[in-house]
Parts: C-alpha cells; sequence; structure tokens
C-alpha cells in the first residue's frame, strides 16, 4: 500500500488553462495610466484572474520589466507568466516566461509566409443552456454557446467560439475567449455591463444609448469591435 | 408528504424572519402542522418574532449534536397549537451546523410536520447554504430595490446549485416574494416596479407584501403578524401567500398609493 502510494504521489500533466494577456505599449508610463483609467472603471476587474503580460516587442530591460510586473502588482493584477519576451529575461524573480503558438511576431511572419489567413481551431461543438444565468455565475464553453434565458447582472459568459443569448444580457460576456477574431455575439435584450470578443472590449458607458434594451449584433472587423441593433 | 421550505433573500433586513413567521402561522391556521426552524445561528431572532424568546430551553445544536430529542427542543406556539419553533442557538457560531446535524434535523422534522419552514441566515455563506440544502420550495424574499434584486438573483443561482434537490439533477420550485413594497414611493417611481422585478428574477411570484407599521408592530409584540393583525394589508398579502404556496390559486393585488386599503385588484401575469 506504501510503495503505490509513494508512485503516485508525483504527478506531472500538462493542462490547458485560460488567463487574460495583457499587451503593454511604450511608453510604458502612458499605458500605466491608462490602464489605471480602466481599472477605476472597472474596479476589481482581474481580482483572482490570471494575466499573462504580452511584451514581445517591448524590448524590456530586465529591470524595466521588474517594475512593470511590481506597478502591475501594486493595482492587484497578478501576472503569471511572460509572453514573447527576450530569452535574456529568464530570471528566478521574474514571471517565468511562456511560449505560445501564437505570438503577434510569429503571425505577422506566417502572413508574409503564406497569405493564408489564421483560422479557428475545429470546435468541439455548441452547447445549450436552457435556464438563466444568474449574479455570480461564470459560464465557460469551448466553443459555441447558446442561452435561452438571461444573463443576469454580475454574472460573466465566456466562449471560445459565438454566443447567442434569446433572453436580456445583463452581465458581462466574452466571445473568442481564446483568440478566435471571426467569434459574434447575439442577444436580444441589450443591458451588457461588458461586451468582449478576442479582447476588444467595451463597456456599458461605451455601448450607445440607442441600442440598450434593443436585440444586436456584435463582431470584430479590423480589430473595431461593432455592435449594431438586429431588425 | 412533508414539504420543506426555505425563506431566503441573500440580503439582510428584507424581511425573510417577518415571513417565516407571518407563512408558518397562516399555514398552520388551517390546522396544519408546521414547524418554522430558525438557521440564523449566532443571530436568531425568530423566537422573538413568534413571542417565544422566554421558553428557548434547547436548540437546534442540541439536536444536531444528538443531545437532546426533537419534541424536547421544539416549542410550540401559545396561540396556534400546531405551530412549532425550533431556536437558533444564539451563545454558538454558524461552524456549530454541520452537513450531517441539518439532514437528522430536517429529516426527523419531515416525519412528524406536513411543513418546515426554515428561516435562512442573509448572505450565501454556510448558514445560508446549508438553510436550503434539503428544500423542496424556495421562498425568495425581495424588496423593489436593485440591490435586493441583486442579491436575490445570486441567490437563485446558488438555489440551482448547491441544494440536494440540485444535486439529484430536479429543479428547485422556487416563488417570488416581494416584501416592504411602498405603494406612495412606487408611485412616484422611486423604486423598481413589480415588473422589472419579476422581469429580472423571472420568477413566479407569491405575493407583494406592503410595507407596513403593522409588521413592526407585530414584531414588536411578538406576534406573527398574520395572528396579530389578520385584517391589515401586510397580513392579508401573506395569508394569500401561505394559500398559493399550498397550491390554492389566489389573484395577486398590488398595494395602491391610498395608503393600507387595497384598490384595483387584477390578476398578475407569473413569469
Amino acid at each position: 500500500m506504501a510503495t503505490t502510494q509513494q508512485s503516485r504521489s508525483f504527478q506531472l500533466h500538462g493542462r490547458t488553462f485560460l488567463a487574460f494577456v495583457l499587451k503593454p505599449e511604450m511608453p510604458i508610463g502612458k499605458w500605466i495610466a491608462e490602464a489605471d483609467g480602466w481599472l477605476a472603471r472597472s474596479p476589481g476587474f482581474f481580482d483572482g484572474k490570471p494575466v499573462v503580460l504580452d511584451v514581445s516587442g517591448l524590448l524590456l530591460t530586465k529591470a524595466k520589466a521588474a517594475t512593470l510586473v511590481e506597478d502591475l502588482a501594486a493595482r492587484g493584477i497578478r501576472v503569471m507568466g511572460m509572453l514573447g519576451a527576450d530569452p535574456a529575461l529568464s530570471d528566478a524573480t521574474l514571471p517565468p516566461l511562456l511560449v505560445s503558438e501564437r505570438t503577434e511576431s510569429d503571425l505577422s511572419r506566417d502572413k508574409a509566409k503564406t497569405q493564408t489567413p489564421w483560422r479557428a481551431p475545429a470546435l468541439p461543438g455548441s452547447r445549450l443552456i436552457d435556464s438563466h444565468v444568474r449574479s455570480g455565475q461564470t459560464l465557460f464553453h469551448d466553443g459555441d454557446l447558446t442561452i435561452i434565458g438571461s444573463v443576469s447582472s454580475g454574472a460573466e459568459v465566456v466562449a471560445t467560439g459565438s454566443i447567442h443569448i434569446y433572453g436580456a444580457l445583463r452581465g458581462r460576456v466574452m466571445a473568442g475567449a481564446d483568440g478566435n477574431p471571426g467569434a459574434h455575439i447575439f442577444c436580444r435584450r441589450m443591458a451588457a455591463e461588458l461586451v468582449a470578443i478576442d479582447g476588444y472590449y467595451r463597456m456599458a458607458d461605451e455601448i450607445a444609448a440607442s441600442l440598450i434594451e434593443k436585440p444586436v449584433h456584435a463582431w470584430l472587423e479590423d480589430g473595431d469591435l461593432n455592435i449594431k441593433a438586429l431588425d | 408528504m412533508a414539504q420543506v421550505v426555505v425563506v431566503t433573500s441573500g440580503k439582510g433586513g428584507v424581511g425573510k424572519t417577518t415571513t417565516t413567521a407571518a407563512l408558518g402561522a397562516a399555514i398552520a391556521q388551517g390546522g396544519q402542522r408546521v414547524a418554522v426552524v430558525d438557521f440564523d445561528v449566532g443571530l436568531r431572532n425568530l423566537d422573538l418574532v413568534m413571542g417565544a424568546e422566554r421558553r428557548v430551553v434547547y436548540d437546534f445544536i442540541y439536536v444536531a449534536q444528538g443531545t437532546v430529542r426533537l419534541h424536547q427542543a421544539l416549542i410550540r406556539d401559545k396561540r396556534l397549537e400546531t405551530l412549532f419553533l425550533l431556536a437558533a442557538s444564539q451563545t454558538r457560531d454558524k461552524d456549530a451546523l454541520t452537513d450531517e446535524g441539518v439532514e437528522k434535523v430536517i429529516g426527523e422534522l419531515r416525519e412528524s410536520f406536513d411543513w418546515i419552514i426554515c428561516d435562512s441566515p442573509a448572505g450565501i455563506e454556510r448558514g445560508a447554504t446549508l438553510a436550503m440544502r434539503h428544500a423542496d420550495i424556495a421562498v425568495v424574499v425581495t424588496n423593489p430595490e436593485v440591490s435586493s434584486v441583486r442579491d436575490s438573483d445570486r441567490i437563485i443561482g446558488l438555489l440551482d446549485a448547491k441544494t440536494e434537490k440540485a444535486r439529484r439533477g430536479e429543479r428547485m420550485d422556487k416563488h417570488l416574494l416581494l416584501t416592504r413594497y411602498d405603494p406612495v414611493r412606487a408611485g412616484r417611481g422611486d423604486m423598481l416596479k413589480v415588473d422589472d422585478v419579476i422581469d429580472i428574477l423571472s420568477l413566479p411570484l407569491l405575493g407583494i407584501v406592503p410595507e407596513s407599521e403593522e409588521v413592526l408592530r407585530a414584531s414588536n409584540l411578538g406576534a406573527p403578524v398574520t395572528l396579530n393583525n389578520p385584517r391589515s394589508a401586510a397580513a392579508r398579502a401573506y395569508a394569500d401567500a401561505a394559500q398559493r404556496l399550498m397550491g390554492v390559486p389566489v389573484p395577486i393585488e398590488v398595494p395602491n398609493d391610498r395608503s393600507g386599503i387595497f384598490g384595483k385588484l387584477f390578476g398578475r401575469r407569473a413569469a
């Protein structure tokens, strides 16, 4: 008995998780100021959430990277890893360097090479929710998500594909969550706290008043999040 | 078959304890055996509203831990002989409640009562989830204002996730009870409209209880409002809600702005 326990005690798995990717821009000081403005409008947005820092193209020194991580920590943003960083930044005091299959620099290289647009990975399927998503609930689905009920204020719905909501949308909704700019969001009554596709987001205050309580369609076009009334 | 009802809200001060006492008394008046159970360990109030605070010898925790038998801890109401109270402990905290203890007490209550009405503590922590755990029916008490509505929405999510019924894959039978409805403020548009609350929470409406001096007076006298002044607007609203809970269809009346008097009544769509 003891021996089997011993052999089981050290297990190593590779697993995939979702994390928010923050991409700072030069000059860092200005970017931090913008982040402050955003955080003031959405306090606590990053609380307890894993965040990855995409520093590709920033040419950070070790000291600057450390300051950036500290500045973010002071704002309650915990950086669990850095993406697209110079291998020289590999240091026990900094978050570990992550390798992504798709950093921006890789993408542009791929584009130059082949010209075929990036395609969403095959989705395992769609999921149907036939109830309401209540305040405090988080729903994640790898694929397309259809919700027959409403999404309450304080609820969060995340999908890697498109999201269809046949009730009122009063909470947060994030489609194309693992980097799928082709994802769409549809809802029958728009009163969302946040709408995001592939990381491009719009807060409630930034959604035109003429769209509130209307059936709408949201999609990405050239990095612009469009929200239009469906009629 | 005994029915276990949890009276819950998330937010404090919306009228859970008043509702528990009023519904319990109204159902017991029809001759059914009712136990009202206080789950607010450490902050018990139901004994005061029931006027039994001087008669509490043993409480829920004693029964849960097997120190005394259930019938030793049950306090029979002085006005209604089919109404009983199981008080919460005032000296312990919520950690004294265990899953097994609650299951044991609810199981024993099911054997000797028709209705078991559980007064949930506020919040979404252990006390509240234990109070709803074994319920068959939930009465979600909500005031017509945004913070109460959001907290109720949160509680509804928990009712669909953290109860035994949900675990068995069944759907919890949930009802919305709007309390502290102020017809004057509603007339001025200072309060959420009844239809808006129903729209957000998407629950069938069990009743609308007007804000009333009678509720406060009854609490201070230690009597459920349905017994203290049965003709008051609040008491009648609770009596009707109790009827609906027992499956009797009674049209819902919206209190109007002539204070205390019910005006036009109309059947309301239950979402």
